[in-house]
């Protein structure tokens, strides 16, 4: 009961703040509602479980890309008021467009058989840490290598960009 | 608990679904009521106090430790006490000015985002044995990543002001905690690495098993210091525990970080358009983080609420494990460290000039990362050793 509660408000949380990040008529404001939307997707998260899952998700979403996403809008300060202003034009294509992608997701949601496994997913019952570690560091050991040079690369690359021509 | 029943009893005439929300949110919120209401609360008042009171002496700022009473022939300074209430008084006395031009929703909520986050800092922190909200297994990782409120708090605060003096003070606040991150995140590593668990009451317990430096077992109860976590790998979890109190400094913005502040160059920083209650807010939001992170300090470096108090509560008063003799021990333990902390950072607040923003980002990404990796290494290798 408490669980399903606890869904059911996190459940609107998300929805609701989702909804807001996409009509808002300013920038900012939707950029702010994404982030209770990323916060409402960590609770459920937690709820399913996945603790790990959950406080990566604040880590990375709340503190990485919700950061830069308003450091983006923060930095543009001198785009001319009128675009910053996300203004309701040809709103009838993008909700022709909207609603097909909405029908498209919600038939495959609805038409895939969701095969629920009876063993536990990674780890023990009560946390996915170490199987998540272990995984990481046996299995999935080149994959995680390989993203963290694409990563290294990305961060050599900017801060080449960012220092402008040398001599 | 108790709670749960007395709940249940009281809640039968509402229909199923509502009641059940009504659960839910009550024993959710009187909790967190309960945690406000006895620890933030006294926390913030005797931290502005101690703050106070601190810099008096070490300023010669004679001011705050003579405000008393002076009523006809009573004359008393009250050790400083009316200093607190004048604060309060005062706060409450002001206008609560929204800045025109800004955005009103943002500008208001921004405090409540600030506080919020320092709030969740204290469900995971353990007070005591069994004195703790929640033990998570993920939990050094949740007090990393929760520090992100803050910063979208700030920022959020610094645009919605309207106000270049704000937005400047948010961006700094955005470079200098972000960057912080990387150090702490990896000083905290290595308690993580010596005990095997980022759950904090196993950094806890192992460090009052018997003391193993670099794979000597060393025949004393670790609770008398040498367990610790300061002590493993001796002497390079002494710098570890440094790097991580310098980064906890720069997290919360105190002297000589304060940069997002910066009253010299940006009036008072993201603050400058708040006043009266919700200023009062942000700084009671700032004391309840200082707290909170001495608390986490002392947890992951210096043994948490086991160590000498607890030891004699428990082998020289017997006191049973789990009882009353047992919580009362671990709870002096942990207030007398991390006590220490927090008046340790009063002091080099007081001390020490602020550093400027290349000096600060120096420091951070020339010093303390690669100085925190080798103490990670050593660590490790401490580890493998036993």
């Amino acid at each position: 009961m408490g669980v399903q509660i606890a869904f059911w408000l996190f459940a609107i949380l998300v929805a609701g703040t989702a909804l807001y990040a996409a009509v808002a008529p300013k920038i900012v404001h939707a950029a702010f509602s994404l982030m209770a939307t990323f916060f409402g997707v960590a609770g459920i998260y937690a709820i399913l479980g996945s603790d790990f899952l959950a406080v990566t998700q604040v880590l990375v979403y709340v503190g990485g890309i919700m950061v830069l996403i308003v450091f983006g809008v923060l930095l543009t300060d001198r785009v001319p008021e009128e675009y910053k202003v996300v203004a309701p034009r040809r709103w009838l294509p993008a909700l022709i467009a909207g609603g097909l992608c909405f029908a498209a997701i919600a038939g495959a949601l609805k038409s895939t058989v969701w095969p629920i496994s009876s063993s536990t997913p990674l780890g023990d019952a009560t946390s996915t840490v170490e199987g998540i570690g272990r995984s990481l560091l046996t299995d999935y050991l080149i994959p995680f290598e390989f993203a963290s040079i694409l990563l290294l690369v990305v961060l050599v690359g900017a801060a080449r960009l960012a220092r402008g021509q040398v001599r | 608990m108790n709670l749960r029943e007395l709940l249940t009893e009281h809640l039968p005439q509402m229909p199923e679904a509502i009641s059940g929300i009504v659960m839910a949110l009550l024993l959710a919120l009187i909790p967190a009521l309960l945690v406000v209401a006895a620890v933030v609360t006294p926390v913030g008042l005797l931290g502005v106090y101690a703050e106070r009171r601190l810099s008096g002496k070490i300023q010669d700022r004679s001011g705050p430790n003579r405000v008393g009473i002076s009523i006809g022939p009573i004359k008393h300074h009250l050790w400083g006490l009316g200093q607190s209430v004048a604060d309060g008084l005062k706060l409450l006395g002001k206008e609560d000015f929204v800045p025109p031009g800004g955005e009103k929703v943002l500008f208001l909520i921004a405090p409540l985002i600030v506080f919020g986050g320092s709030l969740a800092l204290f469900a995971v922190l353990p007070f005591g044995p069994n004195l703790v909200g929640a033990d998570p297994n993920v939990g050094i990782f949740y007090v990393l990543s929760i520090g992100a409120l803050e910063v979208i708090g700030v920022l959020m605060a610094g645009w919605a002001s309207n106000n270049k003096w704000s937005l400047i003070g948010a961006m700094r606040e955005v470079a200098q905690v972000g960057s912080y991150e990387i150090p702490m995140g990896i000083a905290a590593l290595c308690p993580v690495l010596m005990t095997g668990s980022l759950r904090l009451s196993e950094i806890i317990s192992r460090q009052a098993a018997e003391p193993v430096i670099w794979g000597v077992h060393i025949p004393i109860p670790g609770e008398l210091f040498l367990g610790w976590n300061v002590f493993a790998a001796f002497p390079f979890n002494i710098i570890t525990f440094v790097i991580f109190y310098i980064c906890c400094l720069a997290n919360l913005k105190r002297a000589p970080f304060d940069l997002p502040e910066c009253e010299s160059e940006l009036v008072a920083g993201f603050l400058t358009e708040y006043s009266g209650m919700r200023w009062g807010l942000f700084f009671l939001g700032e004391y309840a983080a200082m707290f909170a992170l001495s608390g986490i300090g002392a947890t992951l470096f210096l043994g948490g609420w086991t160590g000498p108090v607890h030891y004699l509560a428990v082998h020289g008063f017997g006191a049973a494990p789990g009882g009353i003799g047992d919580i009362v021990g671990g709870a002096i333990e942990f207030t007398w460290k991390t006590s220490l902390l927090f008046i340790l950072m009063i002091w080099v607040r007081w001390t020490l000039p602020r550093m400027r923003l290349d000096q600060v980002m120096r420091l951070c990404y020339k010093y303390l990362v690669p100085a925190a990796m080798v103490c990670m290494l050593a660590t490790a290798a401490a580890a493998l050793l036993g």
